[in-house]
Formats: structure tokens, C-alpha cells, sequence
């Protein structure tokens, strides 16, 4: 299964705006995509999808996640994915 | 035509179109089943619909906001068709349960697991639970729990304001409050006071009358009628006028025969400070400190503490602040420092007494003061909230000695320390009696209840008995030794009733404290009458066997508030 390690980079962690407007984007995409805490079995991952997962996953600028997505355009889903982890969406 | 009397509670005359706020969303009773006649498949996708169009509508709202409160909606919007609520809630209905109750169950636990989280997580524990309150409301089809949201302004009619209503309030879209149930000290009065709306509370009946009806309210008599008459529009239309000359003070409270009684502002941080001095409070009465520590789960550091004080008293150099230590517990809990399981919080651990069984709160707090005050120019008081005795308030005065703090007090809200005011005073510097828990500890009266709210105001004379054996105790303090009696001011709601405000000055208040907006109307009024007839109307207040007559009797004396429509 494809998968990418990202390192956030929004300054208050993947919590309230950065984490509603990754939601959002992953919502959009064509396959499922999942996110953990790097070290975390995969069957452990949630919905990247879901905001209320995502503050559950609480994790602060500086962690490193890994995303899993499976079908068609799961690579340009995740790297799509990847580059808005990386980018400081509290200065967007 | 229909007529309603409540209480008034914030002045103001005006007509508009009423709106009702929905009642709140009543709980799916607990093992609610799914009818016999509905799939669970049908139920998971009807709530599914019912989740999509929350989510529309939430989305919609973010669209035409700005700021924080668009990144809040947004994010609500997206919680509403959340795949980890919505599944665990299909899961629900699988195994048999109702959607209304899956719904219910789903968001508790979800929110739960946010508020075990903590800090800005637990802070979103309650939209989770706006949400579910919606999807229900929409599966039942009624209306969304809430303040509506409308294109056009309107006056908002409703059983009572809870304070998180505060934050979707939008005042350019709220004409008016008017409320069936509440008191003159409920959270909506002081919403209305602090967003100068006309306000009306404890009118029964009001939620009766349909939306869209056309209402004439007058905020200063406490009365509400259906259809208005021409009378009412003139008198309306004059409001608007006065209203506007209303909006200034000069900065200089005192009365007609040049005896000042400074006029100071309520604040609870440094915006309302801002903006208390650009409407010319003469400083601060009373800074409310728990905006530094509601809603969090651990105490804020000094450091922390210090920026956000001298933020406050940055905005008023070279002017008095007077600086109220954290008043946590009752309505105010806090999780670090009260008991939420107290049956009585009102007459349990709170205000001064989190000291007793937390120690060290208050000294970091005061340590925080010190620091900020020394690194700024305002002349900084700091007083102790629920303070009973003598004992305790030397006690508080050598806690601020310690940490370097020049001037402390005390705060009278609590009858025995009204009663023993001179001792009290012998310790403390100043004191600023709190209007509104002195009438509730007087008169045995719960501020939030509507049933009693004709208990519930400072008009009672026996509140404003204790307000003169406070004054009379300063000055009992002050015989027999060199200079004069220490101030004793106040700093409840009874400061921003114009005419009461009179009352206080003729009872030898030396100075009032209130909402900014207040300012001006109790400036204006305060001049037109001389210390002497304050005596008098104070006098004649004192001796009235009810608060209403005590009330009439004052306002009968006072021409300028029919007048000006306060």
C-alpha cells in the first residue's frame, strides 16, 4: 500500500484551522486516505478525512505522521496530502 | 394590541420584528428504538441527509463570516458530517437504536473523548455537541438550537440567554433582548448592559408571541406591546435621537454642585479596557481576572499572568485600576481549583475561599500583579472577592504586603462584611461592595431565577441598608485617627441604573462602577442633581417599604429619565 511519512509544519499542531482545512482536502480526494502517529500500527490509523480524528491524533507541530491511501491516484492523493502537512497553514 | 410587563433592564425604546429563539433540543430518551416500520439502512441514510444539510447550513454561515468566528464555523461545518461520528452513530442504529438517540449517544462520547483531551480540544468539546443538538433538531424536523440566523435585524425573544449565546450574538443583527424567564442579574441582562441593547427580562408570555410580529419595547420601563401605537413609534423614533447624544461621556463624573464621584468601568481584559477608555471611563472599577483562567485545565504561568494584567493597565496610565483576584466557583467553576459536585456552589468554596483548599494560587496571582504593576503606570488596587470577615481580610492584605502590592481591599458582597465594615476596614485600604451577589446573599435569592427576580434587585432596601452600614462603618473606621475614611465604592450592576446610581451617591458611595456603555447615561444624570438632593432621594429610598416603590419614589424625583427614556 503506498504510504508517506510527512513532519507538520502549522505552529498550533494539526488542531483548528490547519486541521479543518486538511479534512477538507482530504475529503476530496478520490481514495480513502488514512493518518497515524509514525510507529503506529497501520490498523490503528484513522480517517484522515474526519476532523474530529484528526484532533484526536493530536499531534503538534514538529511529529511525524505517516498517510496511507490504496486505488487509483493514491500517489497524487498523498502527495497532495503531503505538501499541506508540510506547509504552515496558520500563516495561510 | 398585547401588552407585557417584565423588567427592565437595559434602556432603550424600539420597534422591530421579533424572532424566538428555539427552545433547546431535548434529549432522545435513553434506549430509544427504531420504529418497527424503518430499515436501518434507511435510518443510517436519512441521518446521513440530515448531517449534510447541518453541515450546509454551518458552511453557509462560515462563508459570510469573518475572523475567528468563520474558522470556528468552518470547522463546526465539518464536524457535522464527521465519518468517525456519523459511523460510530450507523453503528448505533445497526445494533437497533434510533437515529435521534444514535446521534445523542455517538456526539457524547466523541465529545467526551475531546474534553478528556484538554486545552484547546476540550474547548471544541462543546461545538460537538452543538452539532448533535442540530442533527437532531433536523431529524425531528424543528428549528436549529441557537440564536436564528436572519439577513435582517430583529428582536430576539427568548426563555433565557445561557453565556455561550454571547458569542453568536451579533449585535448589528439584535435590536433587542426580551426575555420570559431571568432576572435583573441574569446573563442576559449583562449581555444586554455590555452590548447596549435594550433589555427586557421575566415578561411571561413573550414566547408566545409568533415570529414576525411587530413589537414596540421600551428597555428602561420593562414593557413590551404587541402592534404598536403611534405613541410608541414617536416615542421610538425620539430614542434614536437621544440615544446618540447618549453615547459620549465627558470623562468627569460628578454632580450638579461639583461633588465628584468618579465613574470607572468593568472590565474583563484589555479590549474592554480599550474601549472603556476611549469611552472616557475615569479608570477601572472592577478588572475581572478569570478571563486568564476560564476554560483551561491548568493555571496560567506568572509570566503569562503579568502580560495579560499590564495589558489592562496599560490602557489607563497614571489612573486607578482596581484589580478583583480570581473569583472562581459557582458560576464560574474551574477545574483546577473548584469542586463541581459542591451542592451548593453559591454558598460553597469560592471567590477568596479557592485559597483554602488550593493554596498558591492566589499568591503566583499576586506575584503576577506585582510584577505588572511595577512595569506600568496605572495606580493599581487589587481586592479579594467573598471576603466574610475581619480575619480573613487581614489575612488577604498581608498576602499582598508580601508580594509587594500597595493598596489592597476588599470586596462587600457577603451581608457580614457589610455588617462588620469597620473592622473589616481596619485591615484593607478600600472596599467595593458587588451589588449583585449582596442581593442574592440578602435576600436569599438564586441570581439565574426568574421566579425570582422581583427578590433579585438592588432596589430592595434592605440591600441598600447594607450599603449605607458599609459606608458608616468607613467612617467609623476613620474616627479617632488621622486622615479620612477609605473609600467604599461599587462596582455591581446597580452602578449602571442612572437612577440608582444617584441613590449610591447619596448613600456616600465615593465612586461607580459599571459596564462602559453606562457611562454616559449615568453621567448625565448624576448632574442634574446636587449631593444634597442625593441624601434626600437615598433617604426616601432607605425608608420604602418594597424595591418597586423605592424605585418609583426615586425615578418620581427624577424628571430627566422619562426624559432621556432611561
Amino acid at each position: 500500500m503506498p504510504e508517506r511519512t510527512a513532519t507538520i509544519a502549522s505552529r498550533s499542531g494539526l488542531h483548528a484551522r490547519p486541521a479543518a482545512l486538511f479534512a477538507e482536502a482530504a475529503g476530496e480526494q478520490p481514495v480513502e486516505v488514512t493518518i497515524a502517529m509514525q510507529g503506529e500500527p497501520a490498523d490503528e490509523a484513522l480517517d484522515a478525512a474526519s476532523i474530529l480524528s484528526l484532533m484526536t491524533l493530536g499531534a503538534a507541530k514538529g511529529d511525524v505522521v505517516v498517510l496511507r491511501a490504496e486505488g487509483d491516484g493514491a500517489d497524487a492523493a498523498l502527495d497532495a496530502l503531503v505538501a499541506l502537512l508540510e506547509t504552515d497553514l496558520d500563516a495561510v | 394590541m398585547q401588552n407585557f410587563q417584565g423588567v427592565g433592564v437595559s434602556p432603550g425604546r424600539i420597534i422591530g420584528t421579533v424572532r424566538q429563539m428555539p427552545k433547546p433540543v431535548s434529549e432522545p430518551p435513553s434506549g430509544e428504538r427504531l420504529a418497527a416500520d424503518v430499515s436501518p439502512e434507511d435510518a443510517v441514510a436519512g441521518l446521513k441527509t440530515a448531517a449534510q444539510a447541518v453541515h450546509d447550513e454551518l458552511k453557509g454561515r462560515a462563508d459570510s463570516a469573518s475572523g475567528d468566528g468563520k474558522a470556528v464555523l468552518e470547522a463546526t461545518a465539518l464536524m457535522a458530517k464527521d465519518t468517525m461520528l456519523l459511523k460510530s452513530a450507523a453503528k448505533l442504529i445497526n445494533a437497533g437504536s434510533s437515529a435521534e438517540r444514535a446521534i445523542w449517544e455517538a456526539g457524547a462520547s466523541v465529545s467526551e473523548m475531546l474534553h478528556n483531551l484538554g486545552g484547546y480540544m476540550a474547548e471544541r468539546a462543546t461545538d460537538v455537541l452543538d452539532v448533535r443538538a442540530r442533527i437532531v433538531a433536523e431529524l425531528r424536523g424543528v428549528p436549529a438550537p441557537g440564536i436564528p440566523a436572519s439577513e435582517t435585524p430583529f428582536i430576539l425573544m427568548a426563555e433565557d440567554l445561557a453565556p455561550a449565546d454571547t458569542a453568536t450574538l451579533d449585535a448589528e443583527k439584535v435590536l433587542a433582548l426580551v426575555t420570559s424567564g431571568g432576572g435583573p442579574q441574569s446573563h442576559t441582562a449583562i449581555i444586554a448592559r455590555s452590548l447596549g441593547l435594550p433589555a427586557v427580562v421575566a415578561a411571561h408570555g413573550v414566547d408566545l408571541i409568533p415570529d414576525g410580529s411587530e413589537v414596540f419595547v421600551d428597555g428602561a420601563a420593562g414593557f413590551v406591546a404587541v402592534s404598536p401605537s403611534d405613541e410608541q413609534r414617536a416615542a421610538a423614533t425620539a430614542w434614536a435621537e437621544t440615544s446618540a447624544t447618549l453615547a459620549a461621556f465627558d470623562g468627569n463624573g460628578t454632580t450638579a454642585d461639583g461633588h465628584l464621584v468618579p465613574l470607572l468601568a468593568n472590565v474583563g481584559g484589555a479590549k474592554d479596557a480599550v474601549a472603556a477608555a476611549g469611552l472616557g471611563a475615569q479608570g477601572v472599577g472592577l478588572f475581572r481576572t478569570e478571563f486568564c483562567f476560564l476554560e483551561r485545565d491548568t493555571e496560567p504561568s506568572v509570566d503569562e499572568q503579568a502580560a495579560a494584567y499590564k495589558a489592562v493597565f496599560d490602557a489607563f496610565p497614571g489612573k486607578k485600576v482596581v484589580l478583583r483576584t480570581l473569583d472562581a466557583g459557582a458560576d464560574k467553576p474551574l477545574p483546577f481549583l473548584t469542586d463541581a459536585t459542591e451542592p451548593n456552589p453559591a454558598l460553597g468554596v469560592r471567590g477568596y475561599r479557592t485559597d483554602f483548599t488550593t493554596p498558591g494560587v492566589l499568591e503566583r496571582q499576586l506575584e503576577a500583579i506585582a510584577r505588572a504593576a511595577s512595569q506600568s503606570e496605572a495606580d493599581v488596587w487589587v481586592m479579594a472577592p467573598m471576603i466574610s470577615t475581619a480575619a480573613e481580610a487581614g489575612r488577604f492584605a498581608s498576602l499582598c504586603a508580601a508580594a509587594g502590592i500597595q493598596t489592597p481591599g476588599v470586596m462587600v458582597e457577603v451581608p457580614s462584611a457589610a455588617l462588620t465594615a469597620a473592622s473589616v476596614l481596619r485591615e484593607v485600604g478600600f472596599a467595593s461592595l458587588g451589588t449583585n451577589d449582596l442581593t442574592q446573599y440578602a435576600m436569599a435569592a438564586d441570581r439565574q431565577l426568574g421566579p425570582l427576580a422581583e427578590l433579585n434587585t438592588p432596589w430592595q432596601p434592605a440591600v441598600l441598608r447594607l450599603v449605607q452600614l458599609t459606608v458608616e462603618g468607613a467612617e467609623q473606621e476613620a474616627s479617632g485617627r488621622e486622615g479620612g475614611s477609605k473609600p467604599v465604592g461599587v462596582c455591581g450592576e446597580a452602578a449602571a441604573d442612572p437612577a440608582l446610581a444617584v441613590v449610591l451617591t447619596g448613600l456616600g458611595v465615593s465612586t461607580l462602577s459599571m459596564t462602559a456603555r453606562s457611562l454616559a447615561a449615568v453621567g448625565t444624570v448624576l448632574k442634574t442633581v446636587t449631593l444634597e438632593q442625593a441624601q434626600e432621594l437615598a433617604r426616601l429610598a432607605l425608608t420604602a417599604p418594597s424595591a418597586t416603590e423605592a424605585r418609583e419614589w426615586v425615578r418620581a424625583k427624577l424628571p430627566v429619565l422619562e426624559e432621556l427614556g432611561l
